[in-house]
């Protein structure tokens, strides 16, 4: 979230569209409310009448999938109609940029495109040097703030959109005409200074061949009507795990180091080709491009690898670290794709049940298969660990050795999680371990230990990395997670002069702003310095008092990267002259002195700005040469409604999700999005269009259970609420099969068959797409064989399909095709 | 009068043990107040973060001083800015999660072509499972890739998870397997 759960009470309307909050995330329901109490209209878009229809002032269907087409037609809507807020987007947005004058875009393809031909799943991707921004001649990108040049990204975006009419959009969709109106003229309210809309999304959005680009149709929308940065807007994703944020920002994840500093490549092959590599250079003073200050983050990082181990001689043990090859993808999708080719040995499934959480879910679990020995870490034995005893396995043929490992539960160990909106939050030790169990960081701990033994004991390859890892965060033998915080929040390493100021060997750094590239600071993530502090550990706190904007920031209470700032991007809250364009729900003000017109003095109030610099014009209009653009961590400071940075386009583009159930998209000759990735196995089928699978099918959560349902399905009460798989179906489609509510039926994909409950509602009803009528469905994918133990309730991946999108390969698990047919 | 919580929970406490004599024709006032302190006074409250969804909903967790040393209660955290002592059904049933018959205790193994799991020691577990990682990692480390860059990964082992660790865990564990080599790193996030 770019803002945080109580800002949503702040906001004059709010779009809830790929979520259903109330049913998934119902504690946000309460600033909801508040918001909704103070006259803000809720809006629901949703295939189903969800828990969050109920509540919605306004409810429009869509079919899954659709969201570019919907979103689209909106950005028309804007432009059409001289909705966009003017002063914003000339003044913050690229919207003045011209763009590189060989770019195009013809019959669903931007300039550039080139086809797969090689090996592997992608299905193509570009040359974006036809996406280039048109530079001056000291190297500042080329602007038109009249936003008429025919080039410049303003143009470009309205001729993009000119093909998303209510008409077009409606045939895809499915939409009502009148509905997707409403849904246009209230949310576009925003756009008027002073207003705030906002958007709530999960994973309705992120799960699809086109995910990233919904949210980024959403962006550029969220950007035309100057919502970023302010109270009560933003691009807010619901995250669905407790610790999923803290988890990211610490990088369990293949293409990033903690901090979202990038995986070292094949061709960095020194640290400072590394740096340079990924240290971005503007030439613009106005722009803060803090991105600039890479180095400091990435030596910072490898000291608190390696410690004193770390020494500018060695490159602080950058060549000690594992890089990846330059254009290969090590994702989820690959590692089982890997895996099922028999290219892996060993296996940590740790917190995490990928026998029912990945899309096709039976390849990952014949890919357990192929392993000589997995490690499972977890609370409950579940559908993983026990893979070799799962339906259709086979133990006497299965060779996999499985080590199960009992973890502790949350409330039996100490340690701090990151919520969605980024407030990082201590809890404490009630219970001891059940049983034997152990907390995560003993067990991480040890096993440490006794790797690093081994590799002392005995001759291994390249021991240096394990035999030089810093591995103390203990006391008396115990994991010790103030110490993990403390290494991760960082320290000065040695005693060295900052600011004028000396810092003293030992001592926790205050803030990233004081991290060096020399060595002389360690800081295993920037992002999280400032957390452990010498002033104490932070997200502990627990004041209940507001700031001075009283909007509900509550500044004391726990702590929230960047150095607490609550309000990302809120420089963009402000106009030029540093006042905010809204009075009464301010985010921060400039309050520095001044004198004949200009600015003599610094000072802001409220929430911490993005920068504390000079705002970019004095009282009396003129420009300063010491301000920053507000979009701080993007290269030239403005928010980016033109993106070349993506995959599959600079604008979004709708494209059908690989199973659809259209034979033609009406946007366009091209059906699948051109850069998608689809894997290829015999156990990677897919099939469009084909009548054996003629409705289109979805998965989703119910408030009951949660994600496999591993840490739910084991509970008396929960079970008892939610105790079967569904499916849920329209009383059309029902009629259609003659189907009754309760029993159970089939549910088939290229994939695999499932065995549902029918829940027959009013909930689903049947699209117009086209000039033809098309059924969704809907299941949850909380189940699985090994609780409830009658066996009978499976996971819902079983039928999801082996495509993802192509900026991160999230599978499509959103949108395929399905049949239903009486058991 | 201003009441905090704390002082809240004994007043109202107190007000229920006063209720007297009920219909039932025995005194149910001392089972009343025996209740009412188990929370206040012979359990430890600390204070939680839900592990379930991403809100970040605040809970009191009572744990009995006496006894098994086991959770009594598990309850929304009425000073926690962001729930206020709200909990979904997830939530709500936190002491399920924790104190329950399902969970596992001990280490387990199971061997090539068994049918069965086996309990085995922490102290076994452990070491075997360090002496396979250590046997693949040296048996397919690669120092260079088809190029001839220097590469130092192995690409024969892999790990998911995990979103339900703490901030510190995740840390740790992300260097752990980056220090032996590890490119397949992948979580929760990336599904």
């Amino acid at each position: 979230m770019t803002n945080h759960w109580i800002d949503i009470q702040n906001s004059d309307c709010i779009l809830i569209m790929g979520s259903n909050a109330a049913e998934n995330h119902p504690i946000s329901f309460k600033y909801v409310t508040k918001a909704m109490e103070k006259g803000a209209p809720l809006i629901n878009v949703d295939p189903r009448f969800t828990r969050t229809s109920a509540k919605a002032d306004i409810y429009a269907a869509l079919r899954s999938g659709t969201d570019i087409a919907f979103l689209g037609g909106m950005i028309k809507y804007i432009l059409d109609n001289n909705l966009y807020n003017k002063e914003y987007t000339a003044a913050y947005t690229n919207a003045s940029f011209l763009v590189d004058e060989s770019f195009g875009f013809k019959d669903g393809l931007f300039s550039g495109y080139r086809k797969n031909s090689g090996d592997g799943p992608s299905m193509g991707g570009y040359d974006k040097s036809s996406w280039a921004f048109q530079m001056d001649d000291k190297g500042i990108p080329r602007m038109d703030k009249t936003l008429k040049d025919k080039h410049c990204v303003f143009q470009l975006m309205k001729k993009h959109y000119e093909r998303y009419d209510i008409d077009t959009v409606v045939k895809v969709t499915g939409t009502a005409g009148k509905d997707l109106l409403k849904v246009y003229e209230t949310y576009t309210a925003t756009g008027k200074t002073g207003k705030a809309g906002t958007i709530m999304y999960a994973m309705g959005w992120t799960q699809h061949t086109v995910g990233t680009q919904m949210i980024r149709t959403m962006a550029m929308i969220q950007l035309l009507l100057g919502n970023m940065g302010v109270a009560g807007g933003g691009v807010n994703a619901l995250r669905g795990e407790s610790n999923v944020q803290g988890s990211t920002d610490h990088c369990l994840l293949w293409h990033i180091w903690p901090g979202y500093l990038k995986t070292a490549r094949a061709s960095n092959d020194t640290l400072e080709a590394y740096n340079k590599k990924y240290t971005p250079k503007s030439n613009d003073p106005l722009s803060a491009n803090w991105w600039q200050n890479y180095p400091k983050y990435s030596v910072s990082l490898l000291k608190s690898f390696f410690g004193d181990k770390a020494i500018p001689e060695n490159q602080f043990g950058y060549t000690w670290l594992p890089k990846v090859d330059d254009g290969a993808v090590y994702s989820w999708f690959d590692l089982f794709d890997a895996m099922y080719k028999g290219n892996l040995e060993g296996f940590f499934a740790w917190g995490q049940n990928p026998a029912c959480s990945g899309s096709n879910a039976s390849k990952i679990r014949k890919a357990l298969e192929k392993l000589d020995w997995m490690v499972n870490v977890n609370i409950f034995d579940n559908e993983t660990g026990s893979f070799w005893r799962g339906p259709g396995a086979e133990p006497s043929k299965i060779g996999t050795e499985v080590f199960m490992l009992p973890a502790s539960v949350s409330v039996e160990k100490e340690g701090s999680i990151t919520n969605s909106g980024r407030w990082m939050q201590w809890r404490y030790q009630g219970p001891k371990p059940l049983g034997n169990s152990r907390p995560d960081g003993d067990i991480i701990m040890e096993l440490g230990h006794r790797i690093k033994e081994k590799y002392k004991a005995s001759d291994g390859v390249f021991k240096h990395p394990i035999l030089n890892l810093k591995w103390d965060y203990e006391t008396n033998g115990a994991y010790d997670p103030h110490k993990a915080a403390k290494e991760i929040n960082g320290y000065f390493v040695k005693d060295v002069t900052v600011k004028g100021k000396l810092c003293k060997k030992g001592t926790l750094v205050p803030s990233f702003a004081w991290l060096q590239a020399d060595g002389s600071t360690s800081s295993g993530n920037w992002l999280y310095c400032n957390s452990y502090t010498e002033k104490g550990n932070m997200s502990a706190r627990r004041s209940k008092k507001d700031a001075a904007n009283n909007i509900g920031l509550y500044p004391e209470f726990a702590w929230c990267w960047p150095v607490n700032r609550r309000i990302l991007y809120n420089r963009a809250s402000v106009d030029p002259k540093g006042h905010p364009w809204d009075d009464k729900q301010w985010v921060i003000k400039f309050a520095g002195e001044s004198k004949d017109g200009k600015y003599t003095s610094k000072k802001w109030l409220g929430d911490v700005p993005d920068g504390g610099w000079y705002p970019l014009e004095n009282p009396d209009g003129t420009r300063r040469s010491d301000a920053k653009q507000p979009f701080i961590m993007r290269k030239h400071g403005f928010g980016q409604i033109f993106g070349p940075g993506r995959a599959d386009g600079p604008f979004p583009e709708h494209y059908e999700p690989l199973e659809c159930p259209v034979e033609k998209n009406y946007f366009s000759s091209r059906m699948v999005n051109p850069t998608a990735v689809v894997y290829s196995t015999k156990e990677d089928g897919h099939a469009s269009c084909d009548p054996r699978f003629p409705f289109v099918g979805t998965t989703y959560r119910v408030s009951e259970h949660w994600q496999t349902g591993l840490m739910t399905r084991p509970q008396k009460w929960l079970m008892e609420l939610q105790p079967n798989v569904f499916v849920e179906m329209s009383e059309e489609l029902a009629k259609l099969r003659g189907i009754k509510n309760g029993e159970r039926v089939l549910v088939s994909s290229a994939r695999a068959n499932l065995e549902c409950t029918a829940i027959v509602t009013k909930r689903f009803k049947p699209f117009t797409i086209g000039y033809a009528t098309v059924h969704q469905v809907g299941i949850p994918w909380h189940y699985g064989w090994r609780w409830p133990a009658t066996g009978t309730e499976e996971s819902a991946n079983l039928l999801t399909p082996p495509a993802g999108d192509p900026n991160t390969r999230i599978p499509e698990t959103k949108a395929f095709m399905v049949n239903v047919t009486k058991l | 009068m201003k009441l905090d919580r704390r002082d809240f929970m004994k007043f109202s406490g107190a007000a229920a043990a006063g209720i007297a004599v009920s219909g039932l024709g025995f005194d149910l006032k001392p089972v009343k107040s025996h209740a009412g302190m188990l929370k206040t006074r012979y359990a430890k409250e600390t204070t939680t973060i839900c592990c379930y969804c991403a809100v970040g909903c605040g809970a009191i967790v009572h744990t009995s001083k006496r006894g098994d040393g086991r959770v009594i209660n598990i309850e929304g955290d009425p000073d926690h800015v962001i729930n206020r002592g709200a909990l979904c059904s997830k939530g709500s049933s936190l002491k399920q999660l924790t104190e329950n018959e399902n969970r596992l205790t001990e280490p387990m193994y199971r061997a090539p072509y068994s049918d069965k799991w086996q309990t085995v020691s922490w102290d076994w577990a452990l070491d075997k499972i360090a002496e396979r990682v250590k046997k693949t990692r040296d048996t397919s480390f690669e120092t260079t890739n088809a190029k001839g860059q220097t590469v130092n990964r192995t690409t024969r082992m892999a790990s998911v998870g995990s979103a339900a660790m703490d901030n510190e865990e995740c840390w740790i564990y992300q260097a752990l397997m980056r220090s032996l080599g590890l490119v397949y790193v992948e979580h929760q996030a990336r599904i």
